[in-house]
């Protein structure tokens, strides 16, 4: 690949080319924060030479937003994906954006950049029309050249028509090719992080090499809740080249090399005041209904529950648990931050630039245009990069050594201490099913730990009272954004209930959902389903290990069936096969969309089967990878993904949608191998044999 | 001060002043400047730090500078030929068996190690074989794949 663009010249050729500026750069546009800037100039620059650089404020976590951003831009103006230069995550280059999360990618940004490219399209061809004394419509235009049609001699470059400098003309709001003409989106395209990631050469911020660079290692209090009291340094300050930075109850121990910082950190003796909260990973959930109860709030009612309750055939009652859970991102929080002349650069594995850009200003009490952030190629995030406290963390040292480089990188016991998990919750539901199998006519849901986000389904219901008790501080331990945070607790709930009730009332799962599926976009999915998977109508138990559950993720839906094998003697459970027909509307980079649904099916056989954060009062008991469970190639179905037709509908994002059923399909079909419920997440081998327990003899 | 360790690294002779004892990772990443290979877990739990030591595959963040002594070292930059990707490397391209990436080089060794020992090997071995290296994205399925399209280049896989 030949590369002569004007973010040459950083770093080693073709694969530093993004998130690597022309030194001094400045953006072209200057943007506001909040709202993504009108001028199409602030996100596509045109080099001298006719190469295309786009400027996107979001980051690549290994979702694959470079590659998915680089086909719209080419799309409307007629490149190859290669052809385009991405620079993304910078604050001082990039136009504002929101958070690389939530899926809002593809939701907001992805039209919002598609338009800019649209104009550009129009301007060029208008300066072209211009330059070649032909009208647009006779011209012809492909890989940065445009020409007369008639005349293909008659012809000009993007490079000659804007010679380097910002195009001055604009046409406003210009329409996207019409679907029928494009041939880059639905394609498949190589990814564009994919020779840097093979060879080693992609540089997350743990990988930046500067002169001078000191490592810092941050004492932690031995649990949440107690903070350093008072610390001997005297060994550690022996270690030739060591220094120390204290700052109230702040102590970092800081080092030209990465592990001497870390043996030096181990011989500070700190002492720890303050109280750890009384609770553990066993009684969290009882912990959180007795905080959350006197807070009863109803985020929605609909209908008579009691007349629901009376004409009620049969009732289930089911208490549904998830535990707290790492975000675990194989890359520990790493962040490199330079304080000089008065500005504060932080390098970092961040999946939200623009809001860590605020975040370091504000614990530093500097303004926000004194921060510079520079995203790296990120080693994951799931929604733990949205916050960077490690990034503030280096740049409160670094502000203390102007000029010195300070690097945070946070081991494995860090990052699992210090991570803000997926709330562990309780859902509580109460609901009945009619006579005639084919009406839910109450359904009585209280949560604890979470909101009621994503609770509802496009499922019939005759009376409906949704309860989300609001208790600021109800956590004894931080929480955070967990991939389709709230949708998946509330799945799994809702998904498992209803499997429960079919059971009770001997209907089969997948004919229950046909009944009360009350949208016709969702019951095609369903069919395509179980379509694709094969389900031979039966109510549950049947023996087979096969289980159904549908999803949700803002107007994106998923439909999941999974089959596992049960060890009753040792309560393990195996996934044989997992099937998501996904409906996310337009999907324009298949393949990519298809590794976020590969990727998110197997992460959460982790969180439905391994992964729990175990503590105990403010002690994380979870250190590393012996004790923390991340699924192993052992733990692998057969995974088959499907994607009905839908380009009429805008693209709704799909790193979140196809996490969201994963573990109450997995729930369900535990229950049609073996006639046991299982209602804590993650069903460990322990659970299942207590669940299984609790089957009664035939 | 202990005495200089040498090795062969990527196919060239190196001398290190390091102590002898400190961890190869660190050796490669901050005395080196070889960044390919990643720190996860400094437990020998993740995998993300594999290199290959006389063609083994071993934890980096594991291994001392004193085990490899007199050694040949291999990381994932010392894999690709006169600007050809290894074929592993390229079946990991060309099935995006990767995501963010962070586990991509200890994927990519682990799997040479074991491929240059048993290019016909099942899936259930490739498995096994593979094990050892965690992946948070899910990049497993396209993993396997990739590794399993090596081997039936190199006239092997059941």
């Amino acid at each position: 690949m030949k590369r002569r663009s004007f973010l040459q010249g950083v770093g080693a050729g073709a694969l530093t080319l993004f998130f690597t500026g022309p030194a001094g750069a400045a953006p072209i546009v200057p943007t506001r924060p909040g709202a993504y800037p009108e001028d199409f100039n602030a996100f596509l620059k045109i080099s001298a030479d006719g190469r295309v650089g786009c400027f996107v404020g979001k980051t690549e976590i290994g979702q694959g937003a470079m590659t998915v951003l680089a086909m719209l831009v080419a799309e409307e103006l007629e490149l190859d994906p290669a052809q385009v230069d991405m620079l993304m995550g910078d604050t001082d280059l990039c136009p504002w954006d929101l958070p690389t999360g939530g899926s809002l990618t593809m939701w907001q940004t992805a039209p919002v950049l598609r338009g800019a490219a649209a104009e550009a399209r129009a301007v060029l061809l208008g300066m072209a029309s211009k330059a070649l004394g032909a009208p647009v419509a006779s011209l012809a235009l492909k890989d940065g050249a445009i020409w007369v049609k008639s005349a293909p001699k008659r012809r000009t470059t993007f490079g000659e028509l804007v010679k380097g400098q910002k195009m001055e003309r604009h046409l406003g709001k210009v329409k996207p090719k019409p679907l029928a003409e494009c041939t880059v989106i639905g394609r498949r395209v190589p990814r564009k992080d994919a020779l840097p990631k093979v060879t080693g050469a992609a540089k997350y911020a743990g990988d930046l090499r500067f002169p001078g660079t000191l490592h810092a290692c941050v004492l932690r209090p031995p649990a949440h809740g107690l903070v350093l009291a008072t610390a001997d340094t005297a060994a550690a300050e022996r270690v030739p080249g060591v220094r120390i930075v204290r700052d109230g109850a702040f102590l970092a121990v800081l080092h030209p090399q990465p592990d001497t910082a870390r043996k030096a950190l181990a011989l500070v003796k700190g002492t720890f005041e303050g109280t750890e909260p009384d609770v553990d990973d066993g009684r969290i959930y009882q912990y959180l209904l007795d905080k959350a109860a006197p807070g009863q709030r109803v985020v929605s009612s609909r209908g008579d529950l009691a007349a629901g309750e009376k004409r009620a055939a049969t009732v289930v009652e089911g208490e549904y648990r998830n535990a707290y859970e790492s975000h675990a991102t194989l890359e520990p929080h790493t962040s490199v931050a330079k304080w000089e002349e008065g500005r504060m650069t932080v390098w970092s594995c961040t999946q939200s630039p623009f809001v860590l850009r605020d975040e370091v200003a504000t614990a530093l009490k500097l303004g926000q245009d004194k921060v510079r952030i520079i995203a790296q190629f990120v080693g994951g995030g799931f929604g733990g990069k949205l916050v960077g406290p490690g990034a503030v963390e280096a740049a409160r040292i670094a502000q203390k050594i102007p000029g010195v480089p300070i690097q945070v990188a946070w081991n494995r016991e860090e990052d699992l201490f210090l991570d803000g998990y997926r709330p562990a919750a309780v859902v509580k539901i109460r609901s009945g099913l009619d006579a005639a199998r084919g009406g839910i006519t109450f359904w009585d849901s209280i949560v604890a730990g979470v909101s009621q986000g994503e609770a509802e389904f496009p499922y019939e219901m005759q009376a409906t009272r949704y309860q989300a008790p609001a208790v600021p501080g109800l956590h004894p331990l931080k929480i955070g954004a967990w991939r389709a945070p709230n949708a998946h607790t509330n799945a799994f709930a809702r998904e498992s209930q209803l499997d429960a009730l079919a059971a009770k009332a001997g209907v089969d799962p997948v004919t229950l959902r046909r009944r009360l599926i009350n949208d016709a976009r969702v019951l095609r999915l369903l069919d395509l389903a179980v379509e694709t998977f094969g389900w031979d109508p039966a109510p549950g138990p049947t023996g087979r290990g096969i289980g159904l559950a549908c999803g949700a993720w803002r107007q994106g839906f998923v439909v999941a069936l999974a089959e596992v094998r049960v060890d009753k003697s040792t309560g393990k459970v195996r996934a044989q096969r997992f099937l998501e027909a996904v409906d996310v509307g337009l999907v324009v980079n298949p393949d990519g969309a298809r590794q976020q649904v590969e990727g998110a099916i197997t992460m959460c056989i982790g969180q439905a089967l391994s992964e729990e954060i175990r503590f105990k009062g403010g002690r994380i008991l979870d250190k590393n990878f012996d004790t923390y469970l991340l699924p192993r190639f052992s733990a692998i179905p057969r995974i088959q993904v499907v994607f009905p037709d839908n380009p009429g509908m805008p693209t709704q994002g799909i790193g979140e949608p196809p996490v969201v059923p994963v573990a109450a399909a997995l729930a369900n079909a535990v229950f049609d191998a073996t006639g046991a419920r299982v209602t804590q997440v993650p069903f460990t081998p322990e659970r299942v044999l207590e669940a299984l327990k609790r089957v009664p003899a035939k | 001060m202990d005495a200089p360790v040498s090795f062969v690294l990527n196919g060239k002779s190196v001398t290190v002043q390091s102590p002898r004892d400190r961890m190869l990772v660190w050796v490669l990443r901050d005395e080196l400047g070889l960044t390919g290979t990643k720190v996860g877990c400094e437990a020998g739990l993740c995998g993300a730090c594999t290199v290959l030591v006389n063609f083994e595959a071993l934890p980096s963040c594991s291994t001392t500078l004193g085990d490899v002594a007199g050694k040949s070292v291999l990381t994932i930059e010392g894999l690709a030929r006169g600007g050809k990707l290894d074929p592993v490397q390229k079946a990991f391209q060309d099935h995006h068996a990767f995501q963010c990436g962070y586990c991509t080089s200890g994927m990519i060794l682990t799997a040479w190690a074991f491929l240059k020992k048993k290019p016909k090997a099942s899936r259930a071995e490739i498995v096994e074989a593979m094990e050892g290296n965690l992946c948070r994205c899910g990049a497993h399925v396209r993993i396997l794949e990739a590794v399993e399209s090596v081997g039936k280049a190199m006239g092997g896989a059941r």
